[in-house]
């Protein structure tokens, strides 16, 4: 029966994928409930912060974007809701550059590591186009200030022809949707990259696998 | 509040006062970080070096 069914699945994509996933990704590794000692300080709490506070800016975003312009400048609430938003941004950029600062001296992309590196280079270029188009996309003076003087600069750079920054609902438009979207799918591929690898050792020190092998080879 | 900040001019380097005290901040906190015990890492220190 196994044999049959084994054959039937062969040149199944599916049954590739799942093969794939379960070699790469293991459960222990997706959802360990260990850490190696190394994880013990406060370095590693950036990452988590900057999704916390990530939560924080979809959360608020959404919110924002259910009652519109009017109620987000003019209603108590909706002051509350903007300056929420705003000050989760604020958090996110913070926490993003100082787990970048510590990865960065860490030289955490080592040891097969280069993709979660990459991912959160464009994470990072990624999230800076959503603050931007969340500049455009307030609907005050502040905005049209920031978009009359954009529009030189993205216009010299040659993609003005694609990304008008006049254009309030192409910037509204990717601000609430395209690039939330993007950054989330991002961020939880720079997870299941960190999950898949395991947490980079300290420089000189053996990785995880590699010290589980020499303990068992002694 | 609601007037533009001030800025730091010298020679070259041009910042506005709030981003260099949040620079500031942020170098303190990345400082704390590095010095600062965290919690139940010596215990799991301690368990490391006996096994």
């Amino acid at each position: 029966m196994s044999t049959n069914s084994g054959d039937q699945s062969r040149g199944s994509w599916t049954a590739a994928t799942r093969g794939q996933l379960e070699r790469r990704l293991p459960w222990d590794n997706l959802l360990p409930d260990r850490q190696p000692y190394w994880v013990g300080s406060w370095v590693y709490v950036f990452g988590v912060v900057t999704i916390a506070a990530l939560a924080w800016v979809v959360a608020s975003g959404v919110i924002l974007a259910l009652f519109g312009p009017q109620w987000w400048h003019l209603s108590r609430a909706g002051r509350f809701f903007n300056s929420l938003h705003s000050w989760s941004v604020q958090v996110f950029f913070v926490f993003m550059v100082l787990h970048l600062w510590g990865q960065y001296f860490m030289a955490s992309w080592r040891e097969g590591r280069a993709p979660t590196w990459m991912i959160g280079v464009v994470t990072f270029a990624v999230s800076i186009g959503s603050a931007f188009t969340g500049y455009l996309s307030q609907q005050n003076f502040d905005a049209q200030w920031i978009a009359v003087n954009a529009k030189d600069a993205i216009n010299s750079t040659g993609v003005g022809g694609f990304f008008n920054v006049l254009n309030f609902g192409q910037m509204y438009g990717l601000h609430v949707m395209l690039l939330p979207i993007g950054m989330v799918l991002l961020v939880a591929l720079h997870v299941i990259q960190v999950r898949m690898k395991g947490v980079v050792p300290p420089i000189g020190r053996l990785s995880q696998p590699d010290v589980t092998r020499e303990m068992t080879e002694k | 509040m609601d007037q533009p900040a001030g800025y730091l001019h010298a020679g070259f380097i041009l910042i506005s006062w709030p981003n260099l005290f949040l620079i500031g901040i942020m170098l303190v906190i990345f400082a704390l970080a590095l010095l600062l015990p965290f919690p139940g890492h010596a215990a799991d220190d301690q368990t490391e070096k006996k096994s």
